[in-house]
């Protein structure tokens, strides 16, 4: 059985989910990855890609190590800062441990060979206007966007 | 020095995937979920962090050095192939299954979600098979 909203969609063009779309807050939180981006590239003359940063530590190398631990650390005390103002960072994760499993597995072997995930291709790549990074953003988005629709007709 | 800024970048990174709504993958998945109810709000992340990325990618370009020292390193290849494509449709294909890309994974696991600690890990064994995958292709080419 299809999915006919699938359909109506083209037909009668997309269904927004008014009550879960947040322009303004998800707007300004780009603004500050984007700051984020510009931190890095002008302060250390580096891409702010996450995978990039996290994969460059299995294949160590002298003077590329340190602000490689610190970039990530900065990620992963992001939560910890959000707590002090009261925002807790617990959001609901839906997904069964063996499909985080086999995601992890894709996410990690996908981005390497692909040179980059969201950030390095889907940022800072568009940003500079990279037509890799355009092409793997591209090629990204559709896939996860079919992986999402043909979910929904299994799950 | 240059470990200070790049933390202090992690951190406003973190800090703009949490309030972007990236580190939801309920959300992630809303936006990806275009044949049925669609929530474009990521559209927007992307939207404010290029408007900033692009005029520092332009000034990082001008520059030989990072203001903190350390040369100026942007990639330069331009070139289209089969792995770059590939590699991002099994990234999209794992992105699309959980919700997560590597950056909001690694902040949902410094908040200590055991799910968000799954997939990391997951993903580093996958970062490894590949290193290891790259190893045995250059040690059999230079053989």
């Amino acid at each position: 059985m299809i999915n006919t909203s699938f359909i109506s969609n083209i037909v009668y063009g997309v269904t927004i989910d008014w009550s879960h779309f947040t322009p303004w807050t998800s707007f300004a939180g780009g603004l500050l990855i984007g700051i984020a981006a510009a931190m890095l590239v002008l302060l250390n003359g580096r891409v702010a890609g996450v995978s990039g940063i996290l994969g460059g530590l299995l294949t160590p190398r002298p003077g590329e190590i340190g602000w490689r631990f610190a970039f990530i650390g900065g990620l992963l005390v992001a939560p910890a800062l959000m707590r002090l103002f009261g925002t807790s960072v617990f959001p609901r994760i839906d997904a069964s441990f063996a499909t985080l499993v086999i995601a992890g597995l894709a996410v990690g072997i996908g981005t390497s060979y692909g040179s980059g995930c969201t950030s390095g291709h889907g940022v800072c790549g568009i940003s500079r206007l990279s037509p890799r990074s355009l092409v793997a953003t591209a090629s990204f988005m559709l896939a996860g966007m079919a992986t999402v629709f043909l979910w929904r007709q299994v799950a | 020095m240059s470990a200070l800024g790049a933390f202090l970048a992690g951190l406003v990174f973190g800090v703009g995937l949490i309030l972007s709504g990236m580190t939801d993958p309920g959300k992630v998945i809303g936006f990806l979920d275009i044949a049925g109810r669609w929530d474009p709000s990521l559209a927007f992340v992307m939207a404010g962090a290029i408007l900033v990325g692009f005029f520092a990618f332009r000034l990082a370009g001008l520059r030989a050095r990072g203001f903190l020292g350390g040369a100026m390193e942007l990639p330069r290849r331009r070139d289209l192939d089969a792995r770059l494509i590939g590699g991002s449709i099994v990234f999209g294909i794992g992105w699309g299954l959980a919700g997560f890309c590597p950056g909001p994974a690694l902040v949902c696991f410094g908040s200590g979600q055991d799910k968000a600690a799954v997939f990391v890990a997951a993903m580093l064994v996958g970062m490894l098979a590949y290193t290891i995958a790259e190893r045995t292709r250059g040690a059999s080419a230079a053989a």
